[in-house]
């Protein structure tokens, strides 16, 4: 039995310690908002933060998370209203959706290091997450939206 | 004239035989019966617990899955396989009728309660130079544990090797028992750093090259040497990592399991922070002040400001039309956690500086990328993932070539290829 803590909430389950984190987060747990995309690491969809930072949840087991505080796209907001999230809406920036929710994961770390995110800091902490709808030039807009109401929020 | 060169001969040998007979025999100690628990008082227990905790008692003497210091860790050795023993206060399986006086001889001696000879797997040749004090400490805290009934695993050492007597000319050649003398010319800080790195945290245990006979090359101190399938880099000014180990940088990779300019603990390094985590932070400053002078940190300062600026410059690396297969596969596995602009993060481990990579051996980078970091190592709360399933050896060996060549000034790792597919199937092998 292992018990991991998702979206500040523990939950105890019964499998191997090197099932990956992703089948648990949607099999087991029912959060289907994570999605499966290449399972090797190099797209970017499956990704979800481990302590705070962006991590790949096809390549990582659950023994190797323990404790840790896992969230996913489901936990980022409790209302779905993160700035990130309504930056998205507003510049409709999903297509087919699908490699999204990793996307904004991804973009919800990079701004916590790069509060004012220049073009190549975006290419270089975004590169990883794959998007063939090529929606690349809209994610970067919507993040800049987003580290600007984030960064007003600071000083005011 | 023959017969009686043959008598000197004959005598000369018989003189052989008793004299290292008597260099190679120590009395048993008596026996006592197992100490009552509440005999101990509470505040040397707890500094026995912070004093076990830094000397990494759990490690070698817990098997996996097991209980805590019942012994059964194997470990692997160039001589066979050595296996931990049980140091709870069992009776019968533990040291539960060792008297003080028969533990005190066994962590400065290196000498079983029954007389017999400890191997030196057994970091004694580091516990010698611990004060009677720490030693009492530590007596209070083993025998104040659970014991357990768990009778050591015999060893897997060949003959001769498994003969205890032999050990006293190990002894007599690399043994040299007695308690650290503070030096005078240094600070109090220094001289407990010293104390520390040199007896109860046994520093030199992994990071000291061994000799043949598996004794520690005291000329060759702290220079570097592979442990198990990691290498434990050199703590001297040898040390290749661009960035100087400061008091400072030390301290607080020490403290947290990871630097803002060499990256994660990691491998065999992990359980020495989570060890060192016991004791008070005047104590891991002090043993990151004694590795600051012993590697020269302070002459070696001024390579900082550029060793950053460097790193930081390759921030544009790779993030336009990429056309470079290598440079493309970094940026997709790697690069989403590991991109750093401005100033290294912490919690971004930055390539350029990281320990791993700049080593003449590519064993640690290799290992990382294969198993990943575990949430309870390295950065706390924070996992690497394992790309061992994910990317072949061919892929590792890629990445591993394209940023050794880009991020360092430094020779290409000959073999990777091979090297990969020898950690991997090395790893998997020792995996239950």
């Amino acid at each position: 039995m292992t018990t991991l803590h998702i979206n500040r909430r523990a939950i105890t389950i019964d499998v191997e310690e090197n099932t990956p984190l992703l089948w648990v987060i949607r099999d087991v747990v029912g959060l289907t908002g994570t999605k499966f995309g290449c399972g090797i690491g190099l797209c970017g969809a499956c990704t979800v933060h481990v302590g705070g930072r962006p991590t790949r949840s096809c390549i990582t087991s659950v023994g190797s998370v323990g404790a840790a505080e896992v969230t996913t796209i489901e936990g980022l907001d409790s209302k779905g209203e993160h700035p990130l999230q309504r930056a998205w809406i507003d510049l409709q920036v999903p297509q087919c959706g699908y490699c999204q929710s990793g996307q904004i994961m991804q973009a919800a770390a990079l701004l916590k290091d790069f509060p004012a995110p220049s073009d190549q800091d975006i290419d270089g902490v975004m590169t990883g997450n794959l998007c063939r709808c090529m929606t690349y030039v809209r994610i970067r807009k919507a993040i800049k939206r987003a580290a600007a109401e984030l960064r007003g929020r600071a000083d005011g | 004239m023959r017969k009686r060169l043959l008598i000197s001969v004959v005598t000369l040998g018989v003189l052989a035989i008793l004299g290292f007979a008597a260099l190679a025999w120590r009395p048993a100690i008596a026996p006592i019966a197992p100490p009552a628990p509440g005999a101990f008082a509470p505040e040397v227990v707890a500094k026995g617990a912070a004093l076990a905790s830094g000397g990494y008692c759990a490690e070698c003497h817990t098997a996996k899955g097991g209980q805590e210091f019942a012994g059964g860790y194997a470990m692997a050795t160039p001589f066979g396989v050595l296996y931990s023993t049980n140091i709870t206060p069992d009776a019968e399986t533990g040291i539960g009728t060792w008297s003080e006086a028969a533990f005190a001889r066994a962590m400065q001696e290196g000498v079983a309660r029954d007389g017999s000879l400890l191997f030196p797997g057994f970091p004694y040749d580091h516990f010698t130079k611990l004060s009677d004090a720490d030693v009492q400490a530590l007596y209070a805290f083993f025998m104040t544990r659970a014991p357990a009934r768990a009778r050591a695993h015999e060893n897997g050492l060949p003959f001769p090797l498994n003969v205890r007597y032999l050990q006293a000319g190990w002894r007599l050649l690399f043994f040299r028992p007695g308690r650290i003398e503070p030096d005078a010319n240094k600070s109090a800080e220094w001289n407990r750093g010293a104390y520390l790195a040199e007896g109860l945290s046994h520093c030199g245990a992994c990071h000291t090259p061994r000799n043949l006979l598996g004794a520690e090359r005291t000329g060759h101190a702290y220079a570097g040497a592979r442990v198990d399938h990691w290498i434990a880099p050199p703590l001297s000014a040898a040390n290749p990592d661009p960035v100087p180990w400061t008091e400072r940088e030390l301290a607080a990779y020490l403290r947290n399991g990871v630097g803002d300019l060499h990256g994660s603990a990691a491998g065999p390094m992990a359980p020495v922070v989570r060890g060192l985590a016991a004791l008070p932070q005047a104590d891991v400053e002090s043993i990151a002040l004694y590795f600051a002078d012993i590697d020269h940190a302070a002459a070696r300062a001024p390579s900082t400001a550029p060793a950053v600026a460097r790193a930081m410059s390759y921030a544009s690396l790779g993030t336009g039309q990429e056309t470079d297969p290598d440079s493309r596969l970094y940026m997709a596995a790697c690069a989403s956690c590991h991109y750093n602009a401005g100033a290294p993060l912490a919690v971004r481990p930055d390539l350029a500086l990281n320990s791993a990579l700049n080593l003449p051996d590519p064993s640690n980078f290799i290992e990382v990328v294969l198993h990943g970091i575990d949430a309870e190592d390295g950065i706390p709360g924070v996992v690497m993932p394992s790309f061992g399933h994910a990317l072949s050896d061919g892929d590792i060996a890629h990445i591993a070539a394209y940023l050794r060549r880009t991020r360092t000034p430094l020779s290409p790792w000959p073999d990777l290829d091979k090297k990969i597919a020898a950690l991997r199937t090395k790893t998997e092998a020792s995996e239950p």
